[in-house]
């Protein structure tokens, strides 16, 4: 198998320019991020930072100065509203685990939209086994919640509701203050949770003018490291933690924290956050040409998910009828262009991406699905390449499609 | 359940790149198609064949990912020159896997396809003729079947999906 995979690299021996546009999945870490990191790993507060030597207080007052960049770029009034965890996984994992655990005498109903990522929808699923209901929001073709449903749905049996800030795959940006404000007149001791993963350097976000109880936000997702996250939990909230283990200067999660990952985070948001316009202004600009350009290329394309500044600025969803994606993320892979399909194979069918379907979308039209996303790093020649090549990898897929793939 | 990228060789690798036989045929005996564009997987195979019974020319159109393409490609070198027979009773899936140099498990699938299509192919050349040889089976082989249960699975699952978007 590996040696499969050896030989799939040498076929891209060829390539003259590489454009990375999965963000969605993974990321690269800017130098700049990566040099911040390495002190930390045998120079300096290496030690546990629940310990009494200066490598450990190094270690501590690191942690608690990263924390305290972090909480102030989401809006938090005190750095121990953040817990740091292994990654958005984590945190979502937290966020709805443990508010539904220490609020369970007050309800056993969680409410959630029909679009939230897996690590909150497949929680859900869980957490049934313990006795707990979910009910979705059901969401409009362009990914936004309907907001009625939420009213009507949420009541005095409901103890958590998890709205993602940003949709992951869309780019729909919801409105959580109007969500959250709903919710809490119909019951204000629901607690009210986001994911903000894909909002954190991209939109302006604070979670107290926002009114939420827990926050999600995720390191790779504004080009940290991989393998931390945070979830703000607003002070007075009840939350249980989930996982039992040495106690670290954490009360939500146990362990002993990881300082290099947790400066590797902080470093990459103050540089999302210290020309944030610019930052924006850029992934947009650029979003923009690569999203014009496939149109005006190629006819049979949809764009997922809502136009204008309802969406976020980086996020580019495709679908290309009479395409499938994964064969088309191949053809591009080949060429120097890095996407990713919203649809997995499974043993007999295409999987399609349940956001998709949960706009509407014919699962033909998410099979030929692609999104990407762009960062401040891309350039005008990436974008330039990529509108090279990819009109050409569609045509020469749909060159052996023929008539076949018309449903 | 874990995930791994998939591992395809550089058979199915070239064969996705430069497929052998692409394209529908006009002056083709027979056509018949297997899966569709909701499975992610849909097939189609032009047969030519003489009156000797004999496959002279076949080409493809694929809807599907690297695997799928490959597999079809492959089937349409493998019956060249073949009687139906010997195309019937020789090409199953596991020859076809075995012949594209394997695959990975999740895409065993797209050989079963492909093959459930070629069959279909060879069943409609001899109801189009009105009459059957011997060899050829009353019941559904084995990729036919899969090749049936897959379409019905896709339209199942769409038509759920359907009711539950109208719930």
């Amino acid at each position: 198998m590996v040696e499969n995979v050896k030989e799939l690299l040498k076929a891209h021996a060829g390539i003259t320019h590489e454009v990375y546009l999965d963000n969605e999945n993974s990321t690269i870490v800017p130098q700049e991020v990566v040099d911040a990191m390495l002190p930390y790993y045998n120079q300096r507060a290496y030690g546990n930072p629940t310990l009494t030597h200066k490598p450990g207080w190094e270690a501590f007052e690191t942690i608690m100065s990263s924390a305290q960049k972090i909480s102030g770029f989401v809006g938090a009034k005190i750095l121990e509203e953040l817990t740091f965890t292994p990654s958005e996984t984590e945190a979502n994992n937290l966020a709805l685990m443990g508010s539904a655990f220490a609020n369970k005498n007050k309800g056993k109903k969680i409410v959630i939209s029909e679009i939230e990522p897996i690590n909150v929808l497949h929680v859900t699923e869980l957490l049934r086994k313990f006795g707990f209901t979910t009910t979705k929001i059901p969401v409009d073709n362009e990914g936004f919640i309907d907001l009625e449903k939420l009213k009507e749905t949420v009541d005095k049996e409901t103890s958590v509701v998890s709205i993602a800030a940003v949709n992951n795959e869309l780019g729909t940006i919801q409105p959580i203050k109007e969500a959250s404000s709903i919710v809490k007149d119909r019951n204000p001791d629901a607690v009210f949770h986001t994911d903000a993963s894909d909002a954190y350097g991209r939109i302006p976000l604070n979670v107290r003018d926002l009114k939420v109880d827990l926050a999600t936000v995720s390191s790779y997702k504004i080009l940290g490291p991989r393998g931390i996250g945070a979830l703000y939990t607003r002070e007075g909230v009840n939350v249980d933690k989930i996982l039992e283990g040495q106690i670290g200067t954490q009360k939500l999660w146990p362990g002993i924290e990881n300082t290099p990952l947790i400066v590797g985070f902080a470093r990459a948001s103050e540089l999302a956050f210290q020309n944030f316009e610019i930052n924006v202004n850029r992934m947009r600009k650029l979003r923009n040409e690569l999203v014009d350009g496939i149109f005006a290329e190629l006819s049979e394309v949809k764009l997922n998910g809502p136009e204008g500044d309802k969406r976020a600025p980086d996020n580019a969803n495709i679908s290309f009828m009479r395409c499938e994606g994964e064969a088309l993320t191949i053809e591009l892979s080949l060429n120097g262009v890095y996407v990713s399909s919203g649809s997995a194979c499974s043993r007999r069918l295409l999987q399609p991406s349940h956001v998709l379907v949960a706009i509407g979308r014919k699962f033909s039209e998410a099979h030929g699905s692609i999104l990407m996303k762009t960062t401040r790093y891309h350039t005008e020649e990436d974008i330039t390449y990529v509108l090279k090549v990819l009109p050409n990898a569609v045509k020469r897929l749909r060159g052996i499609v023929g008539s076949t793939g018309v449903d | 359940m874990s995930r791994v990228p998939l591992p395809y060789n550089p058979k199915i690798l070239d064969l996705f790149r430069n497929p052998k036989n692409l394209g529908p045929m006009e002056d083709a005996t027979v056509t018949a198609v297997a899966g569709n564009p909701a499975c992610g997987d849909m097939i189609t195979f032009y047969l030519k064949i003489s009156e000797q019974e004999i496959v002279e020319r076949a080409s493809f159109e694929s809807y599907g990912c690297a695997a799928n393409i490959a597999t079809s490609s492959i089937v349409t070198e493998m019956i060249k020159g073949l009687s139906l027979e010997a195309t019937w009773k020789d090409i199953t899936w596991k020859r076809v896997t075995e012949e594209v140099g394997g695959l990975p498990s999740v895409k065993f699938h797209c050989g079963v396809l492909a093959v459930g299509a070629l069959k279909r192919a060879i069943r409609k050349y001899y109801e189009q003729k009105g009459s059957a040889p011997s060899w050829l089976p009353q019941d559904l082989t084995f990729e036919e079947k899969q090749a049936l249960e897959e379409e019905e699975l896709a339209k199942t699952l769409s038509k759920r999906l359907k009711s539950e978007a109208e719930k």
